[in-house]
């Protein structure tokens, strides 16, 4: 097996290998999810706390599900009921959590590095469930993971990422894993959400959207995230709208076979029509159900990866 | 062991599982990833054509269900395949090689997740001893002596022919 690492911190670290074991080992678990009993053993008797210092809905109920049907026991933790409002630092609460004997922390934080700071100072595994700007790795995988359902292949497949870059962790965490495995990525925008400087990552970048959406085999939208932005980066959403949503008319100056795909939650009217996102094109609750697939394989693999040292030659081939 | 020896001990299996399943109506195979799933195969071309019928073979991935993940890393999934209900049907569970039992007994855990069997049987191609769980096969191509510590290593190709099976007696110090 490939996966040695005691956390799952971002998606810039890890290999082409190290992705294409989290995307396999998904597969076998989004099965288990179609069962009647949609339960395995794997994490039987372990202690999951979602840490979770921003608030979040679907992710944190993707992840508690996720350690659920690996029959851990979850806790959730939320900013708003925590002594962190008191003023104890992250890692005094975080290691108030491991004297719980908490095995697994999944983080969000709105500051950048908060998982990896306390993938350091903790002996649990840690998850970043999403880190200020930075990078929401489980989303990256799941993205990706359900391109590779689609199309087969992410060798040589155009993704066009569009709207809100600048802010956005999730396009950050797809840029990293799409440009490990060979696709080409068209970032598209408003020139102040999409700057040039992300073509340092490898990345086409443009503000003209037929263009950038015509000859894409996958269209990721991302919501524009009003509340992390300090000032206004466009002049109205209804402007964003006319310039960069996605309705019936521009969906069909596309390939037949384009991906809408879509992080969630959707501003509805803004960055897509209804009837695109509820159209036969959309995969977006697919991604939902391909996100708890990738989280029970994130938090299986990660269970893993502290043991490297003590495996036996037996116990690797077995 | 050749491929000859091979062929032989799966025939063997095959006629015993023939002679002794009362009706093939409702057997079914499983068998467990990696090794079992080549045999599975091997055993319901068998089955077929002493039966003439169909024998329905799936495979099943146990990494979920092992004891031992807290002390290795993550063991790599594979796909579990069983398209049809064990419900009712007598499953043989089928492996390369029976050892520890461990194995076996993730496997009927696993299989019991998925629906409630008649009964569970298990067919190996080799049994090589040194049980640590009190779980015996009922169908078994070939007993190996082996030390605990010694290696059987199973080289199923798609073809019989480049099949074999070798024992790697462990060095004594």
């Amino acid at each position: 097996m490939l996966w040695t690492r005691k956390d799952l911190l971002d998606l810039q670290s890890l290999s082409v290998e190290e992705i294409t074991a989290v995307l396999d080992t998904a597969r076998a678990f989004r099965a288990v999810g179609e069962r009647t009993i949609k339960k395995v053993p794997a994490l039987r008797g372990k202690t999951v706390i979602n840490l979770f210092i921003e608030p979040s809905t679907r992710t944190r109920i993707s992840f508690e599900l996720a350690a659920q049907r690996l029959s851990a026991d979850v806790i959730n933790f939320t900013a708003e009921a925590s002594s962190l409002k008191k003023g104890e630092t992250l890692k005094d609460t975080a290691r108030n959590l491991e004297a719980l004997n908490a095995d697994f922390i999944i983080i969000r934080h709105s500051a950048a590095g908060a998982p990896h700071f306390l993938a350091r100072v903790l002996n649990a595994h840690v998850v970043n469930a999403g880190d200020g700007a930075h990078e929401h790795p489980t989303q990256g995988l799941l993205d990706i993971f359900t391109m590779r359902e689609k199309k087969g292949s992410l060798q040589g497949l155009r993704v066009t990422i569009l709207g809100d870059i600048l802010y956005s962790r999730v396009a950050r965490s797809n840029i990293w894993a799409l440009r490990k495995m060979g696709a080409h990525i068209t970032l598209c925008g408003p020139p102040t959400l999409v700057p040039r400087i992300f073509e340092q990552m490898e990345c086409r970048v443009t503000s003209d959207l037929e263009e950038a959406i015509a000859d894409a085999d996958v269209i990721n939208l991302l919501r524009i995230q009003h509340e992390r932005q300090r000032k206004t980066m466009f002049p109205s959403l209804a402007e964003y709208s006319s310039l960069f949503g996605i309705n019936r008319a521009r969906l069909a100056a596309t390939k037949p076979d384009v991906l809408i795909m879509h992080p969630g939650p959707i501003n509805r009217g803004v960055e897509v029509d209804s009837e695109v996102a509820d159209g036969e094109r959309s995969v977006i609750l697919e991604q939902v159900t391909n996100g708890l697939a990738i989280r029970m394989a994130a938090l299986y693999l990660v269970n893993g990866g502290q043991a490297a040292s003590t495996e036996t030659p037996e116990q690797a081939a077995a | 062991m050749d491929s000859r020896a091979i062929d032989l001990a799966v025939r063997r299996v095959a006629r015993a599982i023939a002679s002794r399943a009362e009706g093939h109506a409702r057997v079914v195979l499983v068998g467990i990833q990696t090794g079992g799933v080549w045999l599975a195969r091997h055993l319901a071309q068998h089955l077929e054509r002493l039966w003439s019928a169909p024998v329905p073979v799936g495979q099943l991935d146990i990494s979920m269900h092992r004891d031992d993940l807290d002390q290795r890393l993550a063991p790599q999934v594979h796909p579990t395949a069983i398209g049809f209900d064990v419900t009712g049907k007598t499953v043989i569970l089928v492996d390369d090689v029976l050892f520890s039992g461990r194995t076996i007994r993730a496997a009927m855990d696993a299989l019991t997740d998925l629906g409630r069997p008649r009964r569970i049987q298990l067919a190996v191609l080799i049994d090589r001893g040194h049980r640590e769980l009190p779980i015996e096969a009922d169908f078994v191509g070939k007993r190996i002596a082996t030390g605990p510590t010694d290696r059987v290593d199973v080289r199923l190709a798609d073809t019989l022919a480049a099949s074999q099976v070798v024992l790697e007696k462990a060095v004594r110090r």
